[in-house]
């Protein structure tokens, strides 16, 4: 079966500075190339700490940004990376936050018609019974359909948000910290409504957040990103039990639980990668405590390692 | 620091450039031919053609550009015809007594006009904010060349206490005190529009700052309200002031030129405007380019100032 | 559309000037009507008639023409050369800015260098310059006012289009497959267009001014012909004489432009969502106090004691009860936490103990809270601030936000302390490279010299952390500051903040919305539930054995790390909103145990064996046999 979702290569080079003449003069790696793969009908987590490329990375998924390299396969067909509108009605993206992610000048009916016009240039009678199946499947009433998005809190703006995404039918959506902005009551009532949706349509997501415990209550798989490479992908229920990757312990080590004795678990003189100047070996070597001089001067590949796929020279047991 | 200002120095050369372009080409767009305007409508054709010639009007547009160019680079900004001078002289002597007048005017309305919005900020829906409220709506509001003539008719003709118009008096010394009595009145009136626009800004620039979660930690550890309001919320706001004030300055540069008229000030405006209804076309050209210029290069001042404020800006 | 002109109309000022204004306008339009002498016909007999004389109302100018007819009809000229030079600049100028705005790149880059251009010049030269190529004139007048303002209106309307451009909904508009001439008028354009709108009820008073200007020089409306700037120009002559006949059309533009002003900033207020909601206000320097109720009675608990505070918002005719009743108190060397959702109340009391809470709306309506046994509600400003940072002291949530970003950390540190005590530069360096190293930053002696933004956040938070230390205070509050931090950084900032309560005996009360957190660090927690406790005790029997049921759901509905992958269990419904609560208990609507008694009168906290709870139906027996 191929994968509903294969990237190759993937990155995303900024330039962050230029010359008189317009030339590039300093760049920084957003997204290093990375390679995935997302079967059918999986949810795959993506989770790493703030300016890990992680919404670089979800952008370029849709086509909102151009990748600098690699390539997306959806279903086996490769998208042309360079038209956004060409990857509507194949996969959708569902922001962080819900309101304004809905333009505050229409309604909620004009939101909703968008995809199912420009996308399918569906007539009106059709497009009305496309929305009315949609709303009832993310438990919205049709009633909200005239409203305008103000006069709606942040769980149902992101079912809104949500019923849009479905409108183009796509079988893969995007998740780029969907529930973030929300409080926590109202977090597990969208959780919740992502996954009934999941199974009823046999949809394919691809869940980011940097909340761990949320990553892994939603994925099947999860993806750890550091410094924009991938450094380590793993089962959901395994990676965070027994994390292979320094870093993936680290952040298992942090998330603060009930039980566990508040301790820091790293020095206090931890010193993160500047991205102008990227370190030469793995970007992880000078906060990690089995770092060797390999590590210094050489970037880990990501290999399987009984079965997970770490990239780290001296993976743990 | 010292690099920044020679990056927006370097930077100003194309903006320089670009000022000379717009001027000359909407010189040329001129109708009929400035010839005629200098020898007068009974010219004979013979003698327009030849000072066509002598003036160098008869060649390519763009070769008479590089020319026009060429020669202002060397401080050669032709003769005014009606003056029979220097375009240059005439403009360094009319531009000093209009620095004289838009910059007493400048600062006046930079102090007023910032003080007057902190007040009006900190004492929001008060009594201060409001008669300062109005008394901006107004200053906004009125005509500044009425103004002027306002001012002359009660201060000057019913009070007696300024001088009606001129820089200098006619009789008497050049000194300090009298160039005062004769700028007192033309430089407040300049000021009142700009002070009015400033303090509006500063006011919701103020509010704006106030809000800020930065003033809420400053007065939870502690520090005075004066302390809050004239040093972390002024300082703040000043990053959205400063560019104001750069503007402004235009402003007060170009209201300069109906002041200059009410009061007879001997300025570049007044100059202008002259040569305008005299056709006096190398004169207004000669002006235009060396007014925009001096004002770009107070811009620059003005990004510096900024620069040395804003630590986030990059130098 | 009927909302905008209902704010509108309620804005007393800008009612007035809409009336005025339309009073002018009218009479212009009518003038033609009217019987009123020709404007422009002279007698030379008849010149500088006084006003109020037979057969001119308003006089007559050096030509003996009839004043009021000049008036009105140069009034009629003047308003239409302003809007039309508005509208011009207002249309080309905002196609100019969208177009810019939204492409971006270079597009943008060479369109802005264009503007700059023209912004480079004093407006009024290049108005000159406009004039003096193409003759003076009324309609070249327009011409050069219109074309000196379109660089305004660009500027403006692009900064404007650039931050709805990189809004979210205009990206999924692009994912709904739009074009970008379609996502230019549907999503960008009907945002845009109250900006535009701003902008020109704001500039054609200006406008009305400039023109007027150019044909007081003479460059505008050529005689006979006159509009108000002209009429101006012509009576300067015989200002000494005559004032009157300059005094006419001066203050008939005044009136016009006061008019556009006022109506203008209404305008701007009734459209301006920020401005709407009243939230354009400064806070006060503390918080608004209004207790009407008896203060109660010291009970002598702890070093903080919070006694049935009430804190609400007033916005308009609404009353948001923000924290209602709400008991706390600490002792020193405890960490108590307060926990719960947003709105519910747990940031309203923690700032209201210093009367930090924004000022306009919030009022402290109710309550107590006192220090070491005296009340600080309603204490006077002085005494406050003497005690801030002092005494109490605060940590923020967003560590960028919360420092200022003009100052460098290290005079931030030692304004902290200079508030309080006079101490000399040197003293004042040596103290803050002091307590940089006490919150663990490496390299102090360089790093005080750094501005907030030169930081890593987890490196501002311990900025912050150490501006609280700055003066050795007993209580520490902090407000989530662990929120928008990195789970890594969380870490070592909570093992810093634990490690300092344990050094130097302090007080912390800690507010948070994560269980986890509340679990490592406090020993007693409080549960926030629309603006009241609904659950207090010792941290680890209320998360072993939580009593009401909130509570256990919340607990609940929170996924934690190492369960794996499973279905949630959410609590259906939502917060209620405070301004309109139901009686009874807040959480009955969406609670599984909730009974008609639950709805029906105000439920008490109920304090057995150092735990409190308010709940008719507590979900541990032990608890039911005590009520």
């Amino acid at each position: 079966m191929t994968a509903a979702l294969e990237l190759t290569d993937l990155s995303k080079t900024f330039p962050v500075s230029r010359n008189l003449l317009g030339r590039t003069t300093a760049s920084v790696k957003a997204v290093h190339p990375v390679s995935l793969e997302v079967s059918r009908g999986e949810t795959l987590g993506i989770v790493g700490e703030s300016g890990c490329g992680k919404s670089t990375l979800a952008r370029m998924l849709v086509g909102l940004l151009e990748p600098t390299t690699g390539t997306i396969k959806i279903q086996g067909d490769a998208l042309d990376t360079s038209d956004a509108a060409k990857f509507g009605k194949r996969i959708q993206y569902v922001f962080q936050d819900p309101i304004s992610s809905l333009n505050p000048r229409k309604t909620i009916r004009q939101i909703m018609e968008a995809p199912l016009k420009q996308l399918h240039r569906m007539p009106r009678a059709q497009r009305n019974a496309r929305i009315a199946d949609i709303f009832t499947s993310v438990n919205l009433r049709e009633e909200f359909l005239d409203r305008y998005p103000h006069e709606f809190s942040g769980g149902q703006a992101q079912r809104i948000a949500v019923a849009r995404a479905l409108a183009a039918d796509a079988k893969i959506l995007i998740l780029d910290e969907p529930v973030s902005a929300l409080d926590v009551s109202v977090q597990a009532q969208v959780l919740n409504l992502l996954a009934d949706l999941k199974a009823q349509l046999g949809l394919t997501y691809l869940f980011i957040s940097h909340d761990l415990a949320v990553v892994e209550a939603v994925s099947d798989r999860v993806a750890v990103l550091y410094f924009g490479s991938v450094v380590e992908i793993g089962e959901a229920s395994d990676v965070f039990r027994a994390p292979r990757h320094p870093y993936t312990k680290l952040l298992a080590d942090s998330a603060p639980v009930v039980g566990r004795k508040l301790a820091a678990p790293e020095s206090w003189e931890t010193e993160l990668p500047d991205p102008l100047n990227p370190p030469q070996g793995c970007a992880f070597a000078a906060r990690c405590p089995l770092a060797s001089d390999l590590c210094r001067s050489t970037v880990p590949r990501l290999d399987e390692n009984g079965g997970v796929l770490v990239a780290c020279h001296h993976p743990l047991d | 620091m010292a690099g920044y200002i020679l990056k927006r120095l370097l930077s100003a050369i194309p903006v320089l450039f670009g000022i000379t372009v717009i001027v000359f080409l909407i010189m040329a767009l001129i109708p009929g031919d400035p010839a005629t305007a200098i020898l007068g409508a009974y010219a004979t054709p013979e003698n327009v053609a030849k000072l066509n010639r002598d003036l160098g009007l008869d060649k390519p547009l763009a070769q008479q550009y590089f020319i026009w160019l060429g020669n202002i680079l060397i401080g050669d900004f032709g003769t005014s015809f009606a003056l029979n001078r220097p375009v240059l002289d005439e403009v360094l002597e009319r531009f000093n007594a209009t620095l004289i007048l838009a910059g007493t005017a400048f600062v006046l309305c930079s102090i007023f006009g910032i003080v007057a919005g902190v007040v009006s900020a900190a004492n929001q829906y008060g009594l201060g904010d409001k008669a300062i409220t109005f008394v901006v709506l107004l200053g906004i509001s009125i005509p500044s060349f009425f103004l002027g003539m306002m001012m002359i008719l009660f201060f000057a003709v019913n009070l007696r206490m300024f001088p009606v118009s001129g820089m200098w008096p006619i009789y008497g010394a050049r000194d300090l005190s009298a160039l005062i009595s004769h700028l007192t009145l033309p430089a407040l009136a300049l000021a009142v529009v700009a002070t009015g626009v400033i303090a509006r800004l500063t006011r919701s620039a103020m509010l704006e700052v106030l809000r800020q979660d930065y003033i809420r930690t400053a007065r939870a550890k502690g520090v005075p309200e004066r302390g809050v309001i004239w040093r972390h919320a002024l300082k703040a706001a000043m990053v959205a002031i400063i560019p104001v004030l750069g503007i402004q300055a235009g402003f007060v540069l170009s209201g300069a030129v109906y002041i200059e008229i009410v009061f007879q000030w001997p300025g570049v405006g007044r100059m202008l405007v002259d040569a305008i209804l005299k056709r006096d076309i190398l004169l207004v050209q000669g002006g235009v380019v060396f007014v925009a210029a001096c004002y770009v290069i107070f811009n620059i001042a003005v990004d510096v100032a900024q620069s040395m404020l804003d630590p986030r800006i990059k130098t | 559309m009927i909302a905008f002109l209902r704010l509108l109309s309620r804005n007393r000022l800008a009612l007035a000037g809409g009336i005025v204004m339309l009073c002018v306008v009218l009479l212009a339009l009518i003038a033609p009507l009217l019987p009123l002498a020709d404007p422009d016909v002279t007698n030379t007999a008849h010149r500088f008639k006084t006003p109020f004389t037979e057969g001119a109302l308003l006089g007559t100018d050096h030509l003996g023409r009839d004043l009021l007819a000049r008036l009105l009809w140069g009034t009629r000229l003047s308003l239409m050369v302003g809007f039309a030079a508005a509208m011009i600049a207002a249309t080309i100028g905002a196609a100019i800015g969208i177009i810019a705005g939204y492409f971006g790149g270079r597009t943008d880059n060479l369109i802005m260098r264009g503007v700059d251009m023209l912004m480079a010049f004093p407006y009024i030269l290049l108005a000159l310059a406009i004039v003096a190529a193409l003759g003076p004139g009324l309609f070249n007048a327009l011409i050069a006012v219109a074309t000196v303002n379109i660089p305004f209106f660009a500027r403006n309307i692009r900064g404007v289009t650039v931050g709805i451009a990189h809004r979210e909904f205009v990206d999924a508009a692009r994912l709904s497959g739009m074009s970008d001439a379609r996502i230019i008028l549907t999503e960008i354009l009907p945002n845009v267009v109250p900006v535009i709108v701003i902008a020109m009820s704001t500039t054609i008073g200006w406008m009305i001014l400039e023109t007027a200007g150019l044909s007081f020089l003479g460059l505008g409306s050529q005689p006979p012909q006159a509009d108000l700037g002209s009429m101006l120009g012509e009576a300067r002559s015989a200002l000494i004489t005559n004032p009157y006949t300059s005094v006419v059309p001066g203050v008939m533009i005044l009136i016009i432009v006061m008019a556009i002003n006022l109506l203008g900033d209404g305008v701007r207020d009734a459209l301006d969502p920020r401005l709407k909601s009243g939230a354009l206000s400064r806070p006060m320097a503390a918080t608004l106090v209004n207790r009407t109720g008896p203060v109660p009675e010291p009970k002598g608990n702890g070093l903080l004691e919070v006694q049935d505070l009430e804190t609400q918002f007033h916005v308009k005719n609404r009353v948001y009860k923000a924290i209602d009743g709400v008991s706390l108190h600490v002792k020193p060397g405890e960490c108590l936490g307060i926990i719960g959702e947003s709105g519910s109340g747990k940031s309203v009391t923690a700032l209201s103990v210093m009367g930090l809470v924004a000022s306009p709306p919030g009022v402290i309506t109710g309550g107590a809270v006192r220090y070491d046994g005296t009340d600080l509600i309603g204490a006077p400003y002085k005494h406050l601030r003497e005690m801030r940072g002092k005494n109490v002291a605060y940590i923020f949530q967003d560590p960028l936000a919360t420092l200022h970003p003009l100052y460098k950390v290290g005079d931030q540190l030692i304004e902290a302390i200079r508030s309080h005590y006079s101490i000399s530069s040197a003293e004042g360096r040596k103290k803050a490279i002091d307590l940089l190293r006490a919150v663990r930053i490496p390299n102090p002696e360089k790093r005080i010299s750094d501005y907030p933004h030169e930081m890593s956040g987890g490196m501002r938070q311990r900025v912050g952390i150490a501006m609280a230390l700055a003066n050795d205070p007993d209580i520490i509050i902090a407000d989530e500051p662990t929120t928008a931090l990195d789970v890594t950084v969380q870490a070592q900032i909570l093992a810093l903040l634990d490690d300092l309560r344990k050094t130097r005996g302090l007080a912390i009360v800690f507010i948070t919305h994560d269980f986890g957190v509340v679990a490592q660090l406090c020993d007693r927690v409080a549960v926030m539930y629309a603006g009241r406790i609904v659950e207090e005790g010792p941290t680890k029997a209320i998360l072993d054995a939580p009593m009401h049921p909130y509570t256990a759901r919340l607990m609940a509905c929170v996924p934690e790390l190492g369960e794996g992958k499973r279905r949630l269990e959410a609590i259906p419904g939502l917060p209620p909103v405070v301004d309109n609560l139901p009686t009874g208990c807040a959480f009955a609507e969406r609670c599984h145990k909730s009974q008609t008694a639950c709805r029906g009168s105000d439920i008490a906290l109920v304090f057995d064996t150092g735990r409190a709870v308010r709940c008719l139906f507590p979900d541990n027996p032990n608890a039911e046999a005590a009520q």
